[in-house]
């Protein structure tokens, strides 16, 4: 059989790589195995909890972290120091809960497979410091259950943790207690939301949560909880062991965010993968390492981080891809994973399965998001055949604005319309096409009537 | 959905957890602050023992946590990994977002549909594979993706589809 099993790579190899400019790849090994307790601990691994628990306060890990100004890497781009310095604690107030967005679905994103699959122990080590720093008594890794190599690495490593003294009580002879447990998901994106994954954790359907109380306040089972994805965790213990400036200075000029971020590439290029770069690396940086798109192909269009951010175009390679330049120019880092889009590509086809995606994984709380987005996958199929009238493409420009962010109860519907709107604004050519031009004889297609007896106005 | 019929009469009415996915359940429901967390893992339990999650096994994952059936039903009938109808011996998860989208999948479903002869949620009448569309599998630089039972593939080309199946018997 030709067809082979699926491995996640990174583009680097180990001679490439070092912990001072490649703290979240350093540890990878080239051959792609998983490195297990042995390896990671000759590697040095766990000297930070070491050095951390009972040698610094919990207050000064959080001030070194929101110096160093980590922003999640989910694809919010909230300071991690800063939300960790929210957590309530205090000698009156219960020990909460450290949890890992591990639920890596976002569209076109394959980075935190990397780090769950072939390096587990980093994941620990950094929560075991975040436990420290929030005042968490235990840990989730909420790991979507797709993941299943990941959640073999992930148990085995936590096992191996367990049997060494890095989990339990009294880690390192500090008095800190803390343990971590894997907790594997059943499918539907919307778990990935911050809210909804408690929900999902605490075993209930996962609609997201009012916020406030944010989880900091009140989480998981009422108690102050922390939620961060994988590759934001994994930058802890390395700015725990360089500082704060030496963060900062790994983006250089590049950015004023700072540290490492694993940008990848998918689409139709030559070489699609993962690299561990500066924050800031332009795009046109990460096209030239994946070698230019395929034969015959030319890049129309691209996506900055995943299926919830807005297109970009080629003019936008040059941008350095952190969190503020890109939001400048309309869209979000998100995931920093571009989507590649080749010029052959119909703009309406691909947004078409984008908001089928966004539709079908809306969990149905509110109304903007479980019927708009229905709606808007419905104009879009009659652009897509051709069949539109008249009007579709302005509805569609209302129903992206009608989901926009304060629209909504969480961040679902307001990353379905930024493709939309985006792709919209920069190929409407495209979507006008999709309008039918009758002749005199012909009938003008039409949307069936609505109960007002308005043209497939029904929801207005 | 042919083909099927002998998972429907074993697991009617009268469904008994196994004795030791009861033992797996309770070890679960200890991971965590309230019983109803371990709801969802339950039911990954049961259906890794029956192939998906008959009636009976909501009434019995709920007596087993102390909670409504109702609640574990509402959990059931929300995650999309979670089966209540039966399916086949194996389960094709294909990847349907935006990179295997661009990278070749609707030539893949395509040819998966019309070697199995059956469409996205359906069964084959022999009750070997089921047809499912999932999220973004996270393996977007080997588009088109799909995963067979717990195996992920891709790149995956049309002309591999028949070698791939026929590797699951």
């Amino acid at each position: 059989m030709t067809v082979n099993r699926y491995r996640c790579q990174l583009h680097h190899s180990a001679h490439e790589r070092r912990l001072e400019t490649h703290p979240l790849t350093w540890w990878l090994r080239d051959d792609g195995e998983c490195v297990g307790l042995g390896e990671y601990v000759a590697k040095d691994g766990y000297a930070v909890v070491r050095q951390v628990l009972g040698h610094q306060g919990p207050d000064e890990v959080i001030e070194t972290l929101k110096a160093a100004n980590i922003r999640g890497r989910g694809g919010g781009g909230f300071s991690a120091g800063v939300k960790w310095s929210l957590t309530l604690k205090g000698e009156n107030l219960p020990r909460g809960y450290l949890l890992c967005n591990a639920d890596e679905m976002e569209p076109g994103t394959f980075k935190d497979r990397l780090l769950l699959e072939q390096v587990p122990h980093l994941l620990l080590e950094s929560m075991i410091l975040g436990g420290y720093a929030n005042d968490s008594f235990y840990g989730y890794i909420f790991l979507r259950g797709e993941y299943v190599e990941a959640a073999r690495a992930i148990s085995r490593a936590i096992e191996e943790a367990r049997a060494a003294g890095w989990l339990g009580r009294d880690i390192a002879g500090s008095g800190f207690d803390f343990d971590i447990a894997l907790h594997t998901g059943a499918g539907r994106y919307i778990c990935g939301e911050e809210t909804a994954l408690i929900n999902s954790l605490e075993g209930q359907r996962a609609n997201p949560r009012a916020k406030p109380p944010f989880p900091g306040q009140s989480g998981a089972w009422g108690k102050p909880s922390v939620v961060n994805n994988v590759e934001t965790l994994c930058n802890v213990p390395a700015v725990l062991r360089f500082g704060a400036d030496w963060y900062q200075q790994l983006s250089g000029e590049r950015s004023d965010d700072g540290g490492t971020k694993l940008y990848g590439v998918s689409g139709k290029v030559r070489r699609t993968g993962l690299w561990e770069l500066p924050m800031g690396t332009p795009a046109g940086e990460l096209l030239d390492r994946a070698g230019g798109m395929h034969d015959g192909c030319t890049l129309k269009t691209w996506l900055p981080g995943g299926g919830s951010t807005g297109f970009l175009l080629p003019e936008h390679l040059d941008l350095a891809l952190d969190f503020n330049t890109v939001a400048q120019a309309g869209s979000r880092l998100g995931t920093g994973i571009l989507t590649l889009v080749a010029d052959d590509q119909s703009m309406v086809s691909l947004v078409r399965n984008l908001e089928e995606f966004f539709a079908r994984e809306s969990c149905g709380w509110c109304t903007p998001c479980r019927d708009g987005l229905p709606w808007a996958v419905k104009l879009l199929r009659a652009l897509e055949r051709g069949e539109g009238i008249p009007g579709d493409i302005e509805l569609l420009e209302e129903l992206a604005e009608d989901q926009g962010p304060g629209k909504t109860f969480c961040a679902h519907a307001p990353g379905a319309a930024m493709p939309l709107a985006s792709a919209i604004e920069y190929f409407r050519d495209e979507f006008e096409r999709g309008i039918a031009h009758p002749g005199k004889d012909d009938v003008m297609p039409e949307r069936p009537l609505s109960a007002n007896g308005e043209r497939g106005d029904a929801e207005r | 959905m042919n083909g099927n019929s002998h998972l429907l009469a074993s697991d009617g009415d009268g469904f008994v957890l196994d004795p030791e996915d009861r033992r797996t359940i309770e070890q679960e429901r200890d991971h965590y602050e309230q019983p109803q967390a371990a709801c969802i893992e339950a039911l990954k339990i049961v259906q890794r023992r029956h192939g998906w999650v008959p009636d009976g096994a909501i009434v019995a994952i709920a007596e087993a946590l102390g909670i409504g059936p109702a609640e574990v039903e509402g959990v059931a009938t929300f995650y999309s990994l979670v089966f209540r109808q039966p399916v086949g011996r194996h389960v094709i998860l294909v990847c349907d977002s935006s990179s295997c989208f661009l990278t070749g999948y609707d030539a893949l479903r395509e040819a998966l549909s019309s070697r199995l002869g059956i469409g996205f949620g359906q069964t084959t009448s022999d009750g070997r594979f089921t047809l499912l569309p999932v999220c973004c599998l996270g393996a977007c630089d080997s588009g088109p993706v799909l995963m067979i039972d717990d195996d992920t593939y891709g790149p995956v080309a049309v002309e591999d589809v028949a070698d791939l199946l026929e590797s699951y018997p």
